[in-house]
């Protein structure tokens, strides 16, 4: 079959790969219909993910058809259609029995690196490194999809796939971002990052009964898109302080719950500022640049919510602990448990309340990934999210 | 971050202080250097103390300022010193031939202390380069320290737990019916009960992947909370084994501890070192050991992963396929 590998720093390649075959009884072979690029993958892609093997297969998001399935699997037939969550979650252990999918205890079988990088390991992932598991992802034709009798949702109706293949990753992610600010009536949410992850957490704020939401980006297009297709407020950091814009726009309270949708790679406004990390992180002397969290945490209400779903891999420097302290803010955390979002949203998207196909702005070919991931990391031709088809 | 261990670097820190101290005395004092090696009767060997000295303080301002491997230099050093003082004591006589066999001993001994840094700064050097993950040579450093200060190189007591989701009376009987243990002990082949309470034990020598075999007999059982066993002769495997079973608090499951004690062997400490660099270390079989427990009790199969199809193993994180379908 035809795979999309990781080869090397900003470099990726359609390869010929032996197609899956089952490997666990729990297991599913799935010919993709559909898959997308994520942010995420751009940390792959600009090298900033430890533990990357030249020709890994990349892609978390991904759904289409059951074609083979493991003596364990009951609740799917060959023929189903399904999405499938990015986190690999085995559904009977504690973690997973609490919900807490993305830190499922048996999914990693290299577990031992991620302990050693992070102390505990999280669950596997499709196509993120070995040492979250070293798991073929989906942007391919067909992909081995361990517990698929706990993680897949089938679609059994004739709704496109671009309007649920964003349940496998980043509208569950987006959503739980918003979930975990706790909204209350009158909250005003402040969002770093208006990437489609950003977008669905602006978007799933509204939804849960923001009073306000505020995005933040440097990138006109995406700002425009924001302001377009959700109704919320816009700051471009290159043009204004976010931390004055935000003091006045509040006057003076400060957003009751931050966002950070960025994670490890952010970007600052002052050339000086940026280099200061940039350089840490080239010499390993941090992994993460966290312009975005540091002003997050520093822009926050008193008492407010700091809600991280931008992906974080290891070590950052200059974290502003004295006012997450002081100020009895609360920091909640997580790759996305998507497994317990899939229904309810799935839910919200036959009901009409949101349509996550907007998100979409390019659709190529498997074939053409390479120029795809390119586009998407230099922001070419208003590039905001990518499908891929096999 | 060095890529050595903090210890290598101390040896040769504190060589090259040796190195300052022998290259002052000898080209400050070189007539009392002579004098004690009992070669204080001859011109040359005069002179050489002098060159000998100049030299040695190179090597003290290389291992000072540079890095561990100039420990070479020394080793270089030595394999000059130690024949002209091999030839200088076969020429004297009396008190000075006994002052040379002296001088003579004391520079094997730095000799031996010179290879053995000098090893040591090779095979990590070695090791750093197979490494080959990028951000983390941070970490490295900082499991080298938890590991020095856990004091856990030559493990000969072994302990390891895990939480599982089931009960422990599941989890004991589980255990129990030995013929699970090859299921998820790595180095097991088969555990065959021989009536009143003996176990014959197959299993892989790890490193050597050498069969061996052995009996022991099962010391303590008590359902649901212990099974504990002991080697017959005690010359090959652990020599004693126990895994006690605890309910967990609030519900948690059931709390898992497994402890082995290995027979004290002469090349216990450098064997150990050697299989822990190969991932096949005592300690982390018995981790890699109980993740498989838990994967067999909780989930009823060993998962596994295209990067490592065997599933968790140590030795595995080591040798990762690429994360694509294997060839069939």
């Amino acid at each position: 079959m035809k795979a999309n590998c990781w080869t090397g720093i900003s470099s990726v390649e359609v390869e010929e790969v032996p197609d899956p075959k089952i490997l666990n009884e729990h297991d599913a072979i799935v010919r993709i219909t559909s898959s997308a690029i994520c942010g995420s993958d751009l940390h792959l892609y600009n090298g900033f993910i430890p533990t990357m093997k030249k020709h890994d297969i990349l892609g978390h998001e991904f759904m289409g058809e059951v074609v083979d399935v493991g003596r364990e699997v009951g609740n799917l037939n060959i023929g189903d259609r399904v999405v499938v969550p990015f986190p690999i979650a085995c559904g009977r252990c504690n973690s997973c029995q609490r919900g807490l999918y993305s830190c499922c205890e048996n999914s990693n079988p290299n577990a031992g690196i991620a302990e050693m990088m992070m102390g505990h390991s999280p669950s596997g992932i499709f196509g993120y490194s070995h040492m979250l598991g070293g798991y073929p992802g989906g942007q391919a034709q067909y992909a081995r999809v361990p517990f698929a009798d706990v993680g897949p949702i089938v679609i059994d109706d004739g709704i496109p796939d671009e309007q649920v293949l964003f349940l496998s990753d980043i509208f569950p992610t987006g959503y739980m971002g918003a979930e975990m600010c706790d909204i209350k009536p009158g909250d005003v949410v402040a969002v770093w990052g208006c990437g489609p992850v950003g977008q669905f957490a602006i978007a799933s704020a509204f939804l849960l009964g923001a009073e306000r939401v505020i995005g933040i980006d440097r990138f006109d297009y995406r700002l425009r898109r924001v302001r377009e297709k959700t109704g919320a407020e816009v700051l471009n950091y290159e043009q204004v302080s976010v931390l004055e814009a935000l003091k006045e726009m509040t006057a003076g309270r400060g957003p009751d719950a931050c966002i950070d949708a960025v994670g490890m790679e952010s970007h600052h406004a002052n050339p000086a500022m940026y280099a200061y990390d940039r350089t840490k992180q080239a010499a390993r002397l941090e992994t993460d640049r966290p312009f975005a969290i540091r002003e997050a945490i520093l822009a926050c209400a008193n008492g407010g919510t700091v809600s991280v779903i931008g992906v974080y891999g290891g070590l950052v420097d200059k974290f502003p602990m004295g006012s997450l302290m002081n100020r009895s803010l609360t920091v909640r955390t997580g790759q996305c448990h998507v497994q317990r979002y899939m229904k309810p949203l799935l839910d919200r998207i036959r009901n009409g309340d949101i349509d996550p196909s907007f998100v979409i702005s390019h659709k190529m070919s498997l074939s053409d990934a390479p120029s795809g991931y390119r586009m998407f990391r230099d922001k070419q031709d208003d590039c905001n999210k990518i499908v891929l088809y096999p | 971050m060095s890529k050595y261990d903090p210890t290598t670097e101390r040896m040769a820190q504190t060589l090259g202080y040796v190195s300052l101290g022998l290259g002052a005395s000898m080209t400050l004092a070189p007539r009392v250097v002579t004098t004690l090696a009992g070669v204080d009767d001859s011109a040359l060997a005069r002179l050489m103390t002098r060159v000998v000295g100049m030299r040695e303080l190179m090597h003290a301002a290389g291992l000072l300022a540079g890095p561990p491997e100039l420990v070479w230099t020394r080793v270089a050093g030595d394999a000059m010193d130690l024949p002209a003082l091999l030839i200088a004591m076969g020429n004297r006589h009396g008190t000075r031939r006994l002052r040379a066999v002296l001088a003579t001993a004391a520079v094997a001994g730095i000799t031996a202390a010179d290879v053995y840094t000098a090893w040591r700064t090779l095979s990590e050097r070695r090791q750093g380069e197979r490494g080959g993950v990028t951000a983390d040579n941070v970490y490295t450093a900082m499991r080298r320290v938890q590991d020095r200060t856990s004091g856990s190189v030559g493990p000969k007591h072994v302990e390891a737990a895990v939480t599982v989701n089931r009960s422990p009376e599941e989890s004991y009987q589980f255990w129990h019916d030995f013929s699970n243990l090859p299921r998820f002990m790595i180095h097991v082949d088969s555990v065959e009960p021989r009536g009143d309470g003996m176990l014959h034990w197959r299993a892989e020598e790890p490193l050597r992947h050498k069969r061996m075999e052995w009996d022991a007999q099962i010391v303590e059982d008590r359902p649901n909370e212990l099974i504990a066993w002991r080697s017959v002769d005690g010359a090959v495997g652990p020599s004693m084994g126990a895994v006690h079973f605890d309910t967990a608090p609030g519900g948690r499951g059931t709390e898992v501890r497994m402890e082995l004690d290995y027979p004290e062997s002469p090349a216990g400490r450098v064997g150990m070192a050697v299989a822990k660099l190969a991932g096949e270390a005592p300690d982390q079989q018995a981790r890699d050991d109980l993740r498989r427990f838990k994967q067999l009790i909780e989930i009823g199969e060993i998962v596994r992963s295209e990067g490592s199809p065997e599933g968790t193993h140590t030795r595995q994180l080591l040798r990762q396929r690429p994360a694509q379908p294997l060839p069939s």
